[in-house]
């Protein structure tokens, strides 16, 4: 059974699951220079789109489709080679579990959170929750590929004072990208573990790593 | 007219403390020289005929293992450069690097440079398959476009996998074609170089290594299993370069003060 | 092991009184407040007055990372394993209310690390006076302002001055300074709060956050009971 608004619910910033705390980059990129304005937003967004983005909504996407998501969970390793980011990966997981849990229980969801208890990758976690929601391994990538956008344009409208008109515009103009990210990824997924995309961002795990060492911050990644 | 070559090097132990060439196999543009170690007990293999390959729709092979117990080091004379095929039709080139080390043996592969030239179109996989007790030193550069061009269109992906199970996995897109964003400050912020260095040795195994920041653009990481992986981006090849080596040298030292304790 | 069983469904909830294997949990209190209102001073002033009688630990808000929690290990209030700083991504009120997920990882967390608690002080980053914590996180909540501040706060009213389990009305030393009449503070806030106590400290001497202490030890035993 399918529910649209099962997709609403978990795709909403307000879903109580520790996001508003995470730039995705954005914090790192802001202070070096490299995000003045919309555009550079807009760039950003659309690089780390296709790359952790199509990466982690594949994950997701094979993780609602059912593929065995303790090996979906290495695969999410393999594919962080920042520790940095491996940390904020499983934080983020361990966190969606405790809401997904007192959302949407399942038997498939305890089975993870007793097996990884200090957390599983977030996007692993995040398949499972869609599944245990109703929805499709397409909705799955379409809730990732969004996070992978939405939370850095958040994170710099507090962070440059940005426009937030201008900041809803930008992720407004990257819809019929996400389209495209959402559908290859959960294609990539119906092909099994070996056909997940593995695309990276070099600067993401370069300044994840330097973020991570600051002493005084507003973002936790 | 494109080409299909593929080159083979095999090398084992010698019974005598160092390393033998069973198999040494040029082919077409790929033409393969054993030369000189520097170091006593390694085979070194010097990929000399790479210069102008591979053009648009050539599909360009090497596959070099290192038996149990042998010490391979693979590097080239020269950077390889990526170039437009002859006409329109040419399609997209190929390079595949299948590469193999069995238990107690080391494989160096530390090629020049490869360089994406404007109007060129290439696909580049490395495929690492590594027993428990195998060693790795790979280097990887991409640089985009020769100097004051615009970079070709070049796709790379560096898959390792250790005891069976994989250990890194890592893809990267930049030029025409690739998905937007990739010049952006999510991923490469202007930089025309970018660098790979991956060392896997089971001393790592019980390190307890810490990441590093080499620089504003330069990172060292533990991965989630017993391998080192500095990622690097560089205005140039020359700073890239100049980066990648001396952490190469202190890593190499480091393990082996490792080993020998 | 029921670990598994004890996660399923409801008990998977936030405010469960008991921890995964089974013990009871720390009580948490949450300390929110205006900026500058003493919240750390507060939090180290408790910790100094009861860490000898009870086991501690303290989970920092800030608006900064590490700002509060730099304070509290600088005085060595407690060792530094039972202090952590939570990332609130510039939004303090939303890490202690909308969204508390890191917050009750970090209590967990140091559960898990120091072992059993008695009690976890959550304290917020200096935040607007409607800023309160979630049921979900904390047991019970303290609000403090201060005397400087200004006397017609209390009188303002907000969830954080009406609602919390107990006001405390800071720096009452600075009062004959800043013009701040108290006898109206306590009128005001006991109009906007009914039977809610509400105490009045001056940090300046090691006593002085002494009927908060008092405060917290009645929360404990009625926890424990």
């Amino acid at each position: 059974m399918t529910t649209r608004a099962a997709l609403l619910v978990l795709a909403d910033g307000r879903f109580p699951a520790g996001g508003h705390a995470h730039s995705g980059g954005a914090e790192p990129a802001v202070k070096a220079g490299r995000i003045r304005n919309a555009q550079d937003l807009a760039d950003f967004c659309l690089g780390r789109l296709h790359t952790t983005g199509l990466t982690s909504a594949a994950l997701a996407a094979a993780a609602a489709h059912g593929l065995d998501p303790l090996a979906l969970d290495q695969a999410a390793d393999v594919r962080t080679p920042s520790p940095a980011l491996r940390a904020v990966g499983r934080k983020l997981g361990r966190q969606l579990m405790r809401a997904a849990r007192s959302t949407w229980p399942s038997p498939e969801l305890a089975a993870l959170a007793a097996a990884r208890p200090r957390g599983a990758h977030q996007p692993v976690v995040l398949g499972l929750t869609a599944r245990a929601a109703g929805l499709e391994p397409e909705d799955a990538a379409h809730c990732v590929a969004y996070e992978a956008v939405s939370g850095p344009a958040t994170a710099v409208v507090r962070l440059l004072s940005l426009d937030p008109f201008e900041a809803t515009a930008v992720l407004a103009r990257l819809a019929p990208a996400l389209d495209r990210v959402a559908e290859e990824a959960a294609a990539a997924a119906r092909d099994g573990i070996d056909a997940l995309p593995a695309a990276s961002a070099p600067l993401l795990d370069i300044t994840a790593e330097a973020h991570a060492a600051w002493p005084v911050r507003l973002f936790a990644s | 007219m494109s080409v299909k070559a593929t080159a083979r090097i095999t090398a084992v132990p010698d019974g005598r403390g160092a390393t033998a060439l069973p198999v040494l196999e040029s082919e077409g543009p790929l033409a393969l020289r054993r030369t000189r170690s520097p170091e006593p007990g390694y085979a070194r293999v010097t990929v000399v005929g790479a210069m102008s390959a591979p053009l648009g729709g050539d599909r360009l092979a090497i596959e070099a293992r290192a038996e149990d117990g042998a010490l391979l080091a693979v590097d080239s004379a020269a950077a390889t450069v990526a170039l437009p095929g002859a006409g329109p039709d040419a399609g997209r080139a190929s390079y595949a690097l299948r590469l193999g080390a069995g238990e107690g043996a080391e494989l160096r592969w530390l090629p020049e440079q490869l360089i994406s030239a404007c109007g060129s179109a290439l696909d580049q996989t490395t495929r690492v398959e590594l027993a428990t007790t195998a060693r790795l030193v790979l280097r990887e550069e991409q640089i985009l476009g020769r100097h004051g061009e615009d970079t070709g269109s070049l796709t790379t992906r560096l898959t390792v996998h250790r005891a069976g199970r994989p250990l890194l996995d890592q893809q990267l897109a930049y030029g025409p074609g690739a998905p937007g964003g990739w010049d952006g400050a999510a991923v490469l912020g202007g930089n025309r170089a970018v660098g790979q260095l991956l060392l896997v040795d089971p001393v790592l195994e019980t390190a307890s290594l810490v990441s590093r920041v080499l620089g504003p653009t330069a990172v060292l990481t533990p991965l989630a299993g017993p391998g080192v992986l500095v990622t690097a981006l560089a205005a140039d090849a020359r700073l890239l370069r100049c980066l990648l080596d001396e952490v190469l040298e202190e890593l190499l030292h480091g393990l082996r003060a490792a080993r020998g304790a | 092991m029921h670990l598994d069983h004890a996660h399923h469904g409801p008990a998977a909830v936030s405010a469960d009184a008991a921890r995964p294997d089974g013990t009871r949990r720390a009580l948490r209190i949450g300390l929110g407040g205006p900026v500058g209102s003493g919240k750390t001073a507060t939090v180290a002033a408790l910790c100094r007055a009861l860490r000898d009688r009870l086991s501690i630990a303290v989970v920092t808000n800030d608006i900064y990372t590490r700002e509060d929690a730099a304070f509290l290990l600088r005085n060595a209030v407690l060792p530094p394993e039972r202090i952590r700083a939570v990332e609130t991504g510039a939004c303090p009120h939303t890490a202690i209310r909308d969204d508390i997920s890191a917050n009750l990882e970090a209590v967990e967390d140091l559960e898990e690390a120091v072992g059993a608690l008695d009690l976890i002080l959550v304290e917020s980053g200096g935040d607007n006076l409607t800023a309160t914590f979630s049921k979900g996180l904390v047991d019970a909540q303290v609000f403090v302002i201060d005397v400087a501040g200004g006397d017609d706060i209390p009188r303002k009213g907000g969830p954080g001055v009406t609602t919390a389990d107990l006001l405390v009305i800071n720096k009452t030393d600075l009062a004959p300074y800043v013009g701040s009449d108290l006898g109206r503070m306590a009128r005001d806030a006991a109009e906007q709060r009914g039977e809610l106590p509400v105490v009045f400290t001056s940090l300046t001497s090691a006593e002085g956050v002494g009927p908060v202490a008092d405060w917290v030890r009645a929360q404990l035993a009625a926890w424990a009971a």
